[in-house]
Formats: C-alpha cells, structure tokens, sequence
C-alpha cells in the first residue's frame, strides 16, 4: 500500500471511530447502574465496547476505501492483479484477533469471578418462580440452610413457611450484598433487575443462586426474561432498595 | 380403461391423495386396535391418534404415492425395476416441477422455490409480530396467538427457509462445481427435497392446533405443558431434520466421490469446501434436535418423565441436546453463505480469493469449534457455573477463523475491478452485516455482559444481523448469481438493486434499535411493553412493514424474468468454476463431456490460466505444454 493511500485510509478510519465513539456515547445503552456486579458488568461492556470499535473502523474503513477506490469502469473487462494471498498480512490477522480475544477472556473471567463470589455476610434472599408471579422469602437471621436446601419454600409447591417474611416485590438493604437463591414451581422463569445488571434463570427442582449488591436506594423493575407461558410479558414486579434501618423496619412489620 | 388405471395406481398426486387417506386409516387403526385390545378408554383417543395417524403415517402414504419409493420398493419384493430411462430427469413443463424428480438441478430449483414460498409465509407471521409490537398495549392479536406467531415465524425460517435454501442452491450448483452429472443418490435426493412440504405444512397447521407457542426453542417443562399443538412443532422438525440429514449425506458421497478427473481437494471452489463443512455439521449434530423433540412429544404425549421434575425429570437436559444441535446449526446457517459469498465476491472483483487454503481450513476450524460451544446459550440456565468459562474461551475463538473470512474478502475486492451487480450489492452487505453480527455477538460471548443481555431484543438484534444480514443476504447473493444458470434467462437488474438497497435500509431501520431498547430492558417474547419503548417500537414496526415490502420487488423481478427475461448467455460473470463453462440452463447431464481440471477455480487475472479443459481442448493444452517444455 502507497503512503497516500494509508494516510487516506486512516483518516477514514479515525472518522468511522469518532462516529461509533458517538453512538457508543451519545446513546443511552445500559439503564442506570445500582449494584457493585453491576458496575463491574459495566466495565466489561465498555472493555469490549472499545475493543469492538477499534475492528469495526478498521474494517469498514479498509472496505469503503476498497469499494470506493477499486470500482471497475463500466468498460473496462480486464482483471485485477492476480494475488492469491500473504503470508505475512494472514499471520497478522490472526495474531491480532487472538490477543484481543485473550484479552476480553481474562477481563470477562475476572469480573464474573468476582461477580460470583458469595460475601461474607449475605443476606439470604429466597425467590420463587410461578406462573405469573414472584414470592420473595426471607428467611429468620441466623439460620444456615443445609446445602441445597429451601428454607421458606417446600419443594414443588408455592407455600411459604410461617417463619419466613414473605413479599411480592424483592426488597433489599442498600450496600448490603444479598445471596438470591432461586427456583420455580412449574416451568422456568428468569430474574432481571436492568439496573442491577444481574440475571439467572430459576429452575424447577434445582436451586440457582446469585448476588446482588445494591448501592443505590430506589425503586426498580423486576422482570422474568424466560418465557414462562401465556402470562409471561405480565409476571413483572418491583426490586425496592432501601436504607438498612427502612429494611429492618419493613422486615419487622407484619 | 388402462388410462384410468395409470391415473389410479401410477405414481403421482392422485394416487398421493388416497395413499395418504389409506395410511392415515392404517394409522388410525392401529392407535384404536391397541386401545380397545388394552381395554383403553376413550378408545378414539385423538391426541394419539393425530400423532401416530396424522403426522407420521399420512406422510408416508403421501410420499409413496407421490412414487418416492416406487424404484425401492419394486427392487426390495424383486419385482422388475424400471430401467434407469432417465425420464424422471429434466423438466419440459412446468408441472413437472410437482412430480418426483430425479434430476438435481430440478430438485434445486424445487427447493429454492419451496422455501422462498415459506420464507414469504414466515416474514408474513414476523409482520403480524411487529403490528402487535407497534403499541405497547396488548391490542391485536390474544397472547396464545403471539406466542404462536413468533414460535412459527423463527421455525419456518430456520427449518423451511435458510438451512434448505442452502441445500437447494447447492444442489443445483455443487454437482456442476465439482464437473459430475448428477448428485450421487438422485432418488435418495428427491425424496430428501419431498419432505420439506410436509415439514413445512405442519407447521402451518399448528396454528389450527394451539400449543406452539413456547418458541422456536421449545424449551422444556413449558412445551410439555402447553396444549396439544406443541406435537405438530416436534414432529415437523423430525420430517424437516430427516430431509437435511438426507442431503447432506448425499453432498458428502457426491463431493467425496464425484469429483471430476484433477478435482483435488485443494482445488475445489469453497463453496464446495463449504457445503462439505457443513454436511459434516448436518450428519452429526441433526439427531440431538431429533431426540429432544421426541423427547417433549413423549412427555407430552404418553407421560414419560424427561423432563419432568416431579417424575425425576432434568429440565436443563433438554436445553444440553437442544442446543447440541442447534448451535451447530447456526453455523449450519453461515457456513454455506459463506461459499457462496467467496464465489460471488472473487468473481464479480476479478482477483483470485484472497489466502484460499486458509478460508478453506478457517472452515474446518469453525466446524471444529463449533461443537464445543453450545453451552454459551445456557450461561442464566443455572448449568454448573465452572462451565460457562470454556464455553467463553471456545466461543470467542471462532471470531479468529471468522475474521479471518472477512478479512481475506476485503483484501479480495483490493485492487480489484469490483463490478456492483447485484449479486455483489448482496455478497458485500453480508460482509458488513455479518461484521456488525459479529461484533454484538463478541459482546454476548462475554458471560457477563451476556448475562445482562441474555433474553433480551438485544439477543433478537443479533440474531437478525447474523440470520438476516448474514445468511439471508448470502441467500439472496447466491440466487441473483445463479439465476441466470438456473432459469436460462437474465432477470432485471435495476430491480435487483431497488431490492437491494431498501432490504439493506429497511433491514438496519428494523434491526439495529433492537440493541438499545434490549439492553435498556425490554425482554424478547413479550407482547407487551412498557410505555418509554413505544416510539422505538412503532419505529421498528414501520421499517419492518417496508423491510417486508421489499421482498415483493424480488418476487415481482424472479417471476417476470423467469418468464420474460432475456436469454442469459453461458457464463454472464465471465466466472471460472465450472458450472460457468456450460450452456445455461446447463445440458440434462450436465456435462456433454467429462471436464479436465488443470487448475485453481479462480484464477483471475493469472494470463492463460485454466481451471478446466474439456476433450477437445486438451491435445490444445498438452501442445501448449510440450511448447512450453521445448522452451524451458
């Protein structure tokens, strides 16, 4: 490639990159972000966000210039330069994408990593699943489930044990992490809080787990992403993050 | 009187219509006789009946009326086989299109036709989706018939549409590519291409039968407790999975042994490495879909406990063998875009494909690859966490041989004399879809950003980009490419550019906002919304409503050009692989002689260079290298 030609095709390049830059962040992507987990998805995303926008304008340059500068005049028959391929530009093309790649592993690792982590301390928060509703059961401090074990609900049913507190919505302390352990009763649903970034499905007949960390008070949406049946696009609920003497005072009250 | 008898009992639709109302009553008997002999009551139990009646033995009936197996079954009682006459090749009329046909470019044609008529009925459902998705209200269609609508629309174009549209294109051009004069197996063929209507026909009929309506993934417990309907989804799959295994074995044969004398691998075009790929793909990872629907269908139906919980059942046992198959099936649904791509793109650039025994291999390495991955849709399932981090590392890898692929068609069009004809448009937008497709897919490859995006139109978006943008546009590349081969005639390419160039438009108005308002929290499979969605919504659903009226351009262009068209000369492309290098349509076999393959496929731009020579042409060859012995 000529020096004027590179100088032309980086200078495309660095357009296409403030342009998707733009978009990157000009657009509101992600909702607001009210968890520790979900600030590190974050980071994640805007890893990979950038990664991917340093291949797109490289491509989409090299393809503009291309088919900008290579279009054939509407006589001309004759072919191109006959080139079946370089060794070197192969390798490179290769390596490069490899080590990227890498990268975004270990990022994305660490982060679920850390993310999966049970805190000293959690909260243990149980959830169940059916069609179309959630119940949130939390139960009495201090006690220790057996491993894989419901503490509030009976397998296979929708009944919560008296001793637990039990809620519609999913209510949490601020700053506090909350272990979310999850099932559901007859099919699959899923839990999403957008704002807290987290999700896991809950499954009949298995326990699911997942932690939360909330570090914004408010009021948020609380999904179930899995279709579940004719109800699905309704089993909708609210996660309320509140301040740990709120929480104490809710959680006291009958 | 014998004309008659010839109407009745020879092969062919009338016999078809009451062969499959006898098989139906065989079925029917057989379902009533066990009941009433096991003192069963109802004994006309009709879940049962239609399962074992309906969709397996009608089928059957209608197939062997249709003369399918009439060559097997003669040979199998030792009654005298028709002499191989060559007269089920060829088609002289029209009709002869909705016969048993043994010729592969027929059987091409069938295919492309059939499943262009499918893709139009499922884009049909997607509509009704997006009229739905207009409001954020529920408004116009009940919640069982939205279900029902997307489950449809994601399984016609799956199973009716892409993965056979492939297999039609490559049927009619692989066995040209590869100088043979036929597929390996003809009747095997025909019968691989008359399973498709059946398939496709039950799942139209679904919706006469509710119960389809727990998505194209039909996961399990939901499809075991939707109503009864759901069976007609499991066992469509079954004919439809049958007719890909079948063709693909077939592809595998023909590449393996037809090839014609030079035809090394090494010399093959890629979009015969490609559907060599993918056939390998087929054979093996088609059975796990096949035994997770039989395994829903049995739960359903006579109560096993599969799946289960409360007979013992795994739930994530189905989502393990559901996508076994189905994500190899994705590549199912690229690799073969990606010949066609390769072929269009060093064609219509005039350049030899850039790095061949690379894109060849980068192939390989995604079939490879490909098997190893299945689990990144399940990283929410609640599958053993460990599991999802080798899930991450292989998923992401294949972005290596897949850039690979872009990147050496980029620097295929350098330098090139790139001629946009409408095969071109298409093949290069695949290529810059396909990137974007790509690119969100890298986002969802990492767990946890996929786990914030998992289930959301942010999902819906990328599938769309890589099935639509991707392989649909490859489909489209590969049938303006090949139309004036198959069909004889030019068809109008000012059209085929208008068709283009709103698709292309319409298809990033539709598709890209998806992104946004999926990461900002609107899941997928919903009918209703919430309000701050809606002008983004009603947004997507206006570009869908021109996205879908796009298609008629390319409806309205095929059919007139097909009839009206100018006649298309032998190799209109000036394109070296050999289907280009006989008359079009080619000759009933394909070849009047056997081809010589003396070189690379594209050799464009290299002075002299030949890919094939024919009879004729080879003393010419063997002088000229005697000449060039002398000289050296």
């Amino acid at each position: 490639m000529r020096a004027g030609s590179l100088i032309r095709v980086l200078l495309v390049a660095l357009l296409l990159a403030a342009g998707a830059t733009a978009v990157a962040i000009f657009i509101p992507w992600l909702p607001d972000d009210a968890s520790k987990e979900g600030e590190r998805i974050d980071f994640v995303f805007w890893f990979v966000t950038a990664i991917c926008i340093a291949i797109f304008s490289v491509v989409a340059s090299l393809s503009v210039y291309s088919l900008v500068k290579f279009r054939a005049k509407p006589d001309d028959d004759s072919d191109g330069p006959p080139v079946h391929g370089h060794t070197g530009i192969e390798i490179v093309w290769t390596v490069i994408p490899l080590v990227l790649v890498l990268a975004m592993i270990v990022v994305s690792s660490v982060a679920l990593a850390q993310n999966d982590r049970e805190p000293k301390g959690a909260m243990r928060v149980e959830i169940l699943g059916q069609q179309f509703a959630w119940t949130v059961a939390y139960p009495p401090p201090g006690t220790s489930p057996d491993v894989d074990h419901f503490v509030c609900f009976t397998r296979g049913s929708g009944d919560v044990d008296k001793r637990c507190k039990s809620s519609p919505n999913l209510v949490l302390p601020v700053d506090r992490p909350a272990r979310l352990h999850l099932t559901a009763r007859e099919v699959i649903h899923s839990f999403w809080v957008p704002e807290f970034r987290q999700k896991q499905d809950a499954v009949p007949g298995l326990e699911t787990e997942i932690t939360v960390t909330p570090t914004k008070t408010g009021n948020y949406r609380f999904i179930c992403t899995e279709l579940c049946g004719l109800g699905h696009a309704l089993m909708r609920t609210r996660a309320i993050v509140m301040e740990q003497s709120d929480f104490d005072t809710w959680r006291g009250a009958k | 009187m014998t004309s008659t008898r010839r109407l009745l009992l020879g092969p062919g639709w009338i016999r078809a219509a009451w062969m499959t109302a006898l098989f139906f009553g065989i079925g029917f008997a057989i379902v009533v006789g066990i009941r009433a002999l096991a003192g069963w009551d109802p004994v006309i139990f009709w879940d049962a009946i239609i399962v074992v009646a309906a969709l397996t033995a009608a089928p059957i009936g209608f197939l062997a009326g249709l003369g399918a197996f009439d060559y097997w079954v003669a040979w199998a009682f030792g009654q005298p086989t028709k002499p191989e006459d060559h007269s089920g090749h060829g088609a002289r009329r029209w009709t002869d299109y909705f016969r048993i046909n043994t010729d592969h470019k027929v059987i091409g044609i069938q295919y492309v036709s059939t499943t262009i008529f499918f893709f139009l009925a499922g884009g049909l459902l997607a509509m009704l989706v997006r009229a739905e998705l207009a409001q954020p209200e529920a408004n116009f269609v009940d919640p069982q018939t939205y279900n029902q609508l997307f489950s449809v629309h994601a399984s016609l174009m799956i199973f009716l549409f892409v993965i056979p549209a492939f297999a039609g294109l490559a049927n009619y051009v692989l066995p040209l590519m590869i100088g043979a004069p036929d597929m390996a197996f003809p009747r095997l063929n025909a019968l691989s291409y008359w399973l498709l209507p059946i398939g496709g026909t039950m799942m139209l009929a679904s919706f006469f039968f509710p119960g389809f309506g727990a998505g194209w993934t039909n996961y399990a417990p939901l499809s075991v407790v939707q109503p009864f309907g759901n069976v007609f989804f499991s066992m469509a799959v079954q004919w439809a999975g049958a007719s890909s295994i079948m063709t693909a074995l077939n592809f595998l044969v023909t590449i393996v042994t037809m090839r014609a004398p030079g035809m090394t691998f090494w010399r093959m075009p890629l979009l015969v490495w490609a559907n060599f790929t993918t056939s390998l793909l087929v054979v093996i990872a088609t059975p796990f879909i096949a035994g997770s629907q039989f395994f829903v269908m049995f739960d359903k139906v006579m109560h096993t406990n599969f799946f289960e919980v409360a007979g013992g059942g795994y739930p994530l046992g189905y989502q393990h063998i559901f996508w076994f198959y189905s994500h190899p099936a994705v590549y199912i649904m690229i690799l073969p875009g990606f010949g066609i791509a390769s072929e269009v793109i060093s064609t219509m650039s005039r350049k030899p494909i850039f790095g061949y025994r690379l894109m060849a291999l980068s192939l390989v390495a995604i079939l490879i690859l490909g098997f190893s991955v299945w689990a990144h849709h399940m990283f929410v399932a609640g599958m053993a966490p460990w599991l999802r981090i080798p899930m991450m590392i292989t998923t992401l890898l294949i972005a290596v041989p897949t850039g690979i692929k872009v990147f050496s068609w980029l620097a295929t069009t350098w330098e090139g004399k790139i001629n946009f004809s409408t095969p071109m448009l298409w093949g290069l937008g695949f290529v810059s879809q396909f990137v974007i497709g790509g690119l969100s897919g890298i986002f969802l490859g990492a767990v946890p950003i996929d786990i914030h995006a998992s289930d959301t139109y942010f999902i819906v978006a990328h599938i769309h980009y890589v099935l639509l943008g991707g392989s649909l546009f490859t489909i489209f590349a590969g049938i303006y490419y090949w139309f004036p081969k198959m069909t004889g005639r030019m068809y109008n390419e000012r059209l085929g550019k208008l068709h283009f160039w709103v698709t292309f438009l319409a298809f990033n108005a539709t598709f890209f906002p998806m992104h946004i308002i999926g990461l900002q929290g609107q899941p997928r499979r919903v009918y209703t919304y919430e309000d701050r969605f809606g002008d983004w919504n009603l947004f997507i659903s206006i570009s869908s409503f021109v996205l879908g009226v796009s298609f008629l351009v390319f409806v309205y262009n095929m059919i007139v050009s097909w009839a009206h068209g100018p006649r298309a000369v032998a190799n209109p492309w000036r394109g070296m692989t050999l289907e280009w290098q006989v008359s079009s349509p080619p000759p009933l076999f394909n070849f009047d002689e056997v081809p010589q393959v003396v070189g690379n496929p594209y050799e464009y731009g290299v002075p002299g260079a030949r890919h094939a020579v024919f009879n004729g042409e080879r003393e010419e060859v063997r002088a000229e290298a005697r000449e060039e012995e002398v000289r050296t």
